[in-house]
């Protein structure tokens, strides 16, 4: 694990040079591409460029992760387990099509730029959530609902405090899922107008500037791989705070304490 | 009689709510039938105006409103196969007759003097179609496996044949696959041959690393990171990366341009797709193979059988599953992927829906779309089918 130490601050310095200091590559680019009249991508700044990506990841994922979080919730409690097969079902069949296509099938019902984006974004970010809340909600282990019951927790504070500390780890990769899978979709975003990382790509691939092409794909492929890492050094920790702590030892504790 | 006794006897005597999901079902169609039924455009490029149901016509809406009232009316049937029965049976019914209203209104909206008319189908006739779809799933729920098998392809079957019957020609989905109908077949099989060709090429890749990572323990946190590396770079941005070095080879070995290696094209498209294809193949082959029990592979010794009997005869098949399920996820993964590549000219049935894109076509974007969408699903399904054999198997 000490060489993913090292090459993660090396990726993260050479992304933000890229997205600050695109111009500054121009001989490099130049060189590469000699008979290239225009090597380097201005029509926006790779800034303002890596801002839109962000965007539109950013507001699609949190709202898928809360539509998620809800709809997981309910569907694992008494009042909602009924609906539990039905929204199982449709998580792993939903997670089948494509992420494209999706996006694809968006144009027909909102038109072109960055809403059908966002609504593809947000409706494919809704499965991997939501399926990582269902499984985290299920792996809690019985005993230590029972315990929580034993203590006399309303269902309320045995969800916030026992159930959904437990079911982080599972949630968190749903996120984590969710979000490279969104980062890469609002790459193709830009074929339907949106403006992302994408756009110097879907324009050097309709002009033949392959200069364009290698930039694009340069500072969304570092950009993907750094949002990548944080969420591994999220989880690590997460990991690292829950054996610690373990608040599932609490009520286990004293359940045990309380036995006769 | 006890007092559950007793309070049985009282709820299945009163009107009582059996199946809430059939209640959702019902008043979601309820609500999304209001909607645009079908939309009728001059041409390609005009917003269309919407027919909505009644519009269509008093008989097709009764129809279409006595299926809801039977599915509303399911959810409250206490006996749990009337139910199921009645739920399919209305989710079937949806599904068919929403298929045969929209080819006859379609039919009927066609005007010789506007040949350039674009009928397509509105929001109301989705969200029906996918009530219908739920509304079986629920129906087929607590079925036996058989049972649920042999109605779905008996739906499958009926639905395809409405389709093949020449009943919805009149729709402007099925015109434009019409239009593509010399085209179509050659890009299907270029995708289908894309995505195989990926598959076979990433699993022979794999083999090598999930060796390495399952017996020396050296390489694998190397190999996992790196691949998953790969994995995170986004598709369009992982082919673009591929373009310039293979057209780089293309321009300076004359032996790889004979071969079909440059830039643009199925080249770049197969190293990517192998490329992404190798974490999900070795990450489940390494699950597979690690999770082997150690007491049966101990048995196995004591049996006199050596490393490499051990692997061939208990190893590789208690891992089967595992590796089957590696190819599903790479299969589904490919065809989605597959997509993308027609940006960079590798054609299948991406090249439908950029083109669509690119000329506001939206029934186009649909012709790549939609079965792209039916290749994954079915996909997934055939490797279910097979993963769940697999597992039975002793």
């Amino acid at each position: 694990m000490m060489r993913v130490g090292l090459l993660t601050p090396l990726l993260a310095l050479a992304f933000v040079a890229l997205a600050l200091f695109m111009p500054a590559t121009a001989p490099f680019f130049h060189w590469l591409f000699p008979e290239n009249p225009r090597p380097v991508f201005l029509r926006a700044s790779f800034l303002e460029l890596t801002l839109a990506h962000a965007e539109l990841v950013l507001i699609s994922a949190g709202a898928a992760t809360a539509f998620a979080l809800g709809v997981g919730i309910f569907v694992t409690r008494p009042a909602g387990r009924e609906f539990l097969p039905i929204v199982g079902a449709l998580a792993a069949v939903g997670q089948t099509f494509p992420p494209a296509a999706v996006l694809a099938l968006a144009v027909p019902a909102l038109g072109y730029g960055e809403a059908p984006t966002l609504l593809a974004l947000f409706l494919y970010s809704i499965l991997p959530i939501l399926e990582g809340t269902i499984a985290g909600l299920h792996a809690v282990p019985a005993d230590v609902r029972e315990a929580a019951d034993g203590l006399g927790f309303s269902s309320a504070t045995k969800l916030t405090r026992i159930e959904l500390p437990l079911a982080a780890p599972y949630i968190l990769a749903g996120v984590r899922t969710s979000t490279i899978i969104a980062i890469g979709t609002a790459t193709i975003g830009s074929t339907i107008g949106a403006l992302s990382l994408g756009s110097p790509i879907v324009e050097g691939l309709a002009a033949e500037n392959t200069a364009y092409v290698l930039q694009g794909a340069l500072v969304v492929a570092l950009f993907a791989i750094l949002v990548d890492r944080g969420f591994e050094l999220l989880e690590r920790r997460l990991a690292r705070q829950s054996r610690s702590e373990l608040p599932a030892s609490r009520p286990r504790r004293a359940a045990a304490a309380a036995a006769p | 009689m006890s007092t559950a006794d007793l309070a049985a006897t009282r709820r299945t005597s009163r009107l009582a709510l059996h199946d809430r999901v059939a209640l959702v079902l019902a008043l979601v169609a309820a609500a999304g039938s209001f909607g645009a039924f079908l939309s009728i455009a001059p041409n390609r490029l005009a917003d269309g105006r919407p027919l909505t149901l009644w519009n269509v016509g008093l008989s097709q809406t009764a129809i279409v409103l006595a299926l809801l009232v039977l599915v509303f009316m399911a959810a409250f049937i206490g006996d749990r196969t009337w139910r199921s029965g009645a739920l399919f049976a209305s989710g079937a019914g949806l599904l068919i007759s929403m298929l045969l209203i929209a080819g006859t209104a379609a039919a009927a909206q066609l005007d010789p003097q506007e040949p350039a008319r674009r009928i397509a189908l509105g929001s109301a006739f989705w969200i029906l179609f996918s009530v219908g779809v739920l509304a079986c799933f629920q129906g087929l729920q607590h079925a036996a496996r058989i049972w649920k098998a042999l109605l779905s392809l008996a739906l499958a079957a009926a639905l395809i044949a409405i389709a093949a019957s020449g009943e919805l020609n009149s729709l402007s989905l099925a015109r434009e696959f019409h239009a593509q109908r010399a085209t179509f077949p050659t890009e299907l099989l270029r995708h289908i041959g894309l995505v195989a060709a990926a598959v076979v090429v990433a699993s022979f890749c794999a083999i090598p690393l999930v060796l390495a990572a399952v017996y020396r323990s050296g390489a694998r946190s190397a190999i996992f990171t790196t691949l998953n590396l790969l994995q995170t770079i986004p598709s369009i941005a992982l082919f673009g990366l591929l373009i310039a070095p293979l057209s780089f080879v293309a321009a300076h070995v004359s032996l790889a341009r004979e071969i079909g290696i440059g830039g643009i094209g199925a080249a770049p498209a197969l190293i990517a797709l192998v490329l992404y294809g190798l974490l999900p193949l070795v990450r489940s082959a390494d699950a597979g193979l690690r999770n082997v029990p150690a007491n049966v592979q101990e048995a196995a010794r004591g049996m006199g059988m050596n490393a490499q009997e051990i692997f061939w005869k208990v190893d590789l098949p208690l891992a089967l599953p595992a590796l089957v399920s590696g190819l599903r996820v790479v299969t589904v993964q490919s065809i989605g992927l597959a997509i993308v590549a027609a940006l960079i000219g590798a054609g299948g049935l991406g090249t439908f829906v950029f083109q669509g894109i690119g000329e506001y076509a939206l029934d186009l974007v649909l012709v790549g779309a939609l079965p792209t969408i039916l290749l994954a699903v079915a996909a997934d399904a055939l490797f279910q089918i097979v993963i769940a054999n697999v597992r039975s198997r002793p």
